[in-house]
């Protein structure tokens, strides 16, 4: 298959040829295996049921005539007992005549088999002399014709060498034991067949959901990234496997067009700036050969270069924040204290630009996770407030706030400036985007997205919203639990 | 002063080298991980300065070598690997500065110098004293000339670190790692303000200012003119 040959180096196979090989490759999968299973639980099923059928009917009648028959011998021995020899042929002549329907035969016999009383003309051929069961023949007269009937029979040892033959026809036992026998064996096969049949459906079936499935996979690492797996609708667990294969599918293409947009932005605001430090220095070597000229030409061009490295340390505390490996042990901080200390080290640049900057803070809000990532996070934030957060009038505003809300640690930073339009929200956290189009301010569109790829390292959620007037940024974290350490 | 560079990029190191040489140092230079343990293992030098990722011998693990052999010598990384986790590592396995590629000339050697100056035990002393400028660890208080200055803890700890690197010149870089502890760079002039602000406490009203900007470097502190 496509899949292993790209993803593992595969022990090499005989190339697959014919039907052997067909075959082969049928039994390996695992739906033939699964109808497998099925067939032989259903064959173990019906054959159960049939047997059980079976010893029920059949095998019930002639247990049926064992225990009359027994019972007959135990009642004519007991006649024998009480009355004798002449008794017993009394009864068993008084029996034997007439046809009672039921098909019972009597004989009884001197030692060299001559019938005394009975319904049967002679001892039957081949039977034993000693006590005990026996099967035999009788000719019946049915319709003017005679009819070779089979019968079971029971022996009895009369003392003084007289033995008494107690039997029945069976030959109606044994036509519905056959048509018993004929009916299970026709059901049985029409049981294995439908078993058959219904496995193979089966296992077609599955097979074939399973094959849209891997044809998919092939399409997508053939690099169709767009294909998905067709649903049936039938929310069962084939159909559950698409939605979410589909759902992997789509989150994979997000992320590549989300990468795709990366590289693009990476590729349009790195290339922007040494293009430009590129002419600098060009201009600088064309100029005059001055050293004061030339001097202010490279300090320029080292700015443009730490800009730059600034820009890329940005994007690399990104991808750091968002790779999300955990290599140190996270620990458990008070947030308070972490917002504390960030809202110190701005607090004179804030009161030089003229804002007023406050603390409200709930002490014992512990988060996990990493304290230099979150007060680069904060710190970010604060930058934004100072840069974008003066209201025209002037007189600014801004407050970090660290409270408890619904058992989420929130950290909030409002200011008074024009505050951002609600649909421009979502795109700030993206990479470079700075919503102010002269770009006079300086900076690299990145904060925000260090603030939000942060905030998913930490499990906690970052929004935007308005402060009437101004912009309020909230990152609401799950809280640590107290003192856990 | 002699130093030791242990560092493979041969454009990197003839900067460094020429660099330190113009600053008045003496350089010895090693590209590869093995010759830089060797020579290191002399400890003639007073600092060595190495790449963290080395031909040969990997340089934590070379300066982890250096360690157990009882060498001391202070050093400083020099690493493109920048997020603080890098960092912890390069410190816990023996480094005693770790500076992050690139990095401003400037920078690498106010950092050497602090290095070197770490080298030296320094007296145990519950005072320090700059000219007329005496700073108390025990009582946390300051004083210049006969008059009481009130400073904020964090103006203490910052006029501490700069009173401690006396005379030489310390980078706001330095100043945010061993004042504050971050690791990262603020897009404002945070630092700036914090030191005007100092400045503003121990210099506003007396004749000769203690604390100096250095254009391009940092912020020195020192007696005389």
């Amino acid at each position: 298959m496509i899949a292993e040959k790209l993803l593992a180096p595969a022990p090499p196979r005989p190339p697959l040829a014919g039907p052997v090989n067909a075959a082969r490759r049928l039994v390996r999968t695992h739906a033939f295996r699964l109808a497998g299973l099925y067939f032989a639980v259903f064959v173990l099923s019906v054959l159960g049921v049939l047997f059980f059928v079976y010893w029920t009917s059949a095998d019930f009648v002639e247990r049926q005539t064992e225990t009359t028959l027994d019972a007959e011998i135990t009642g004519l021995a007991e006649q024998y007992a009480q009355r004798g020899l002449s008794g017993l042929v009394q009864i068993v002549a008084a029996r034997s005549a007439g046809d009672r329907g039921d098909g019972m035969l009597y004989l009884v016999a001197n030692q060299d088999g001559r019938p005394l009383a009975g319904n049967i003309s002679g001892w039957p051929a081949g039977a034993p002399t000693g006590e005990g069961s026996l099967s035999f023949q009788i000719e019946v007269p049915v319709k003017g014709r005679e009819e070779t009937h089979p019968a079971r029979g029971k022996l009895f040892v009369i003392p003084d060498g007289y033995r008494l033959l107690v039997g029945r026809d069976i030959s109606d036992a044994a036509a519905f034991r056959d048509r018993v026998k004929t009916t299970l064996v026709w059901s049985g096969l029409l049981a294995l067949a439908l078993g058959l049949v219904g496995g193979t459906v089966m296992s077609r079936n599955m097979l074939r959901r399973v094959e849209e499935v891997n044809r998919t996979a092939e399409r997508v690492i053939a690099g169709n990234l767009s294909d998905r797996v067709p649903r049936l609708g039938t929310s069962d667990e084939f159909d559950q496997l698409a939605a979410n294969l589909n759902g992997m599918l789509d989150q994979i293409e997000r992320l590549m067009a989300g990468m795709r947009e990366v590289t693009d932005n990476v590729a349009h605001d790195l290339k922007t700036p040494l293009a430009r430090l590129r002419a600098r220095l060009e201009l600088a070597l064309l100029g005059p050969a001055d050293a004061p000229t030339q001097a202010e030409a490279i300090r320029a061009a080292i700015e443009e270069a730490d800009r730059l490295l600034a820009t890329f340390n940005a994007l690399l505390s990104i991808a750091e924040a968002e790779a999300g490996a955990q290599r140190e042990p996270t620990e458990a901080f008070d947030l308070a204290d972490l917002a504390r200390a960030v809202a110190e080290l701005y607090e004179p640049v804030a009161e030089e630009e003229g804002f007023a900057m406050r603390l409200e803070s709930t002490p014992g809000i512990l988060i996990r996770g990493d304290r230099h990532l979150l007060s680069q996070a904060v710190a970010n934030l604060l930058d934004n407030a100072l840069k974008y957060g003066a209201p025209l009038a002037g007189g600014g505003e801004i407050v970090i706030a660290v409270s408890r809300q619904d058992g989420h640690a929130v950290l909030e930073v409002r200011d008074r400036g024009p505050g951002i339009p609600e649909a421009e929200r979502e795109s700030v956290f993206d990479r470079f985007v700075r919503l102010e189009p002269s770009r006079s301010t300086p900076g690299n569109g990145l904060g925000l997205s260090l603030v939000r790829a942060v905030a998913h390292r930490h499990s906690a959620s970052v929004a935007l919203a308005d402060n009437r007037p101004g912009l309020t940024v909230r990152l609401d974290f799950p809280e640590a639990p107290a003192r856990a350490e | 002063m002699k130093l030791l560079v242990i560092e493979d990029d041969r454009e990197t190191a003839a900067y460094l080298v020429k660099g330190l040489s113009e600053s008045g140092y003496t350089v010895d230079h090693s590209a590869d991980g093995r010759d830089g343990l060797f020579l290191a293992t002399s400890g003639s030098h007073d600092a060595i300065i190495l790449d963290r990722m080395l031909p040969g011998i990997d340089g934590l693990a070379l300066l982890g070598a250096l360690r157990a052999a009882q060498i001391r010598t202070p050093a400083l990384i020099l690493s493109a690997l920048g997020s603080v986790d890098d960092r912890v590592k390069g410190l816990r396995s023996g480094g005693d500065d770790y500076l992050v590629k690139p990095f401003a000339f400037s920078e690498l050697l106010a950092r050497i110098e602090a290095l070197l100056r770490r080298g030296v035990p320094e007296p145990t002393t519950t005072r320090l004293r700059v000219a007329d400028l005496e700073l108390d660890l025990l009582t946390r208080s300051v004083k210049r000339g006969d008059k009481t200055i009130d400073l904020l803890p964090r103006e203490f700890q910052l006029l501490e670190y700069l009173m401690r690197n006396v005379g030489h010149v310390v980078t706001r870089t330095m100043l945010l790692e061993n004042v504050w502890d971050y690791h990262f760079d603020p897009q404002t002039n945070v630092i700036d303000v914090h030191v005007s602000r100092l400045r503003q406490k121990i210099d506003k009203q007396f004749e000769r200012p203690l604390l100096h900007t250095v254009r391009g470097a940092g912020y020195c502190l020192r007696a005389a003119e």
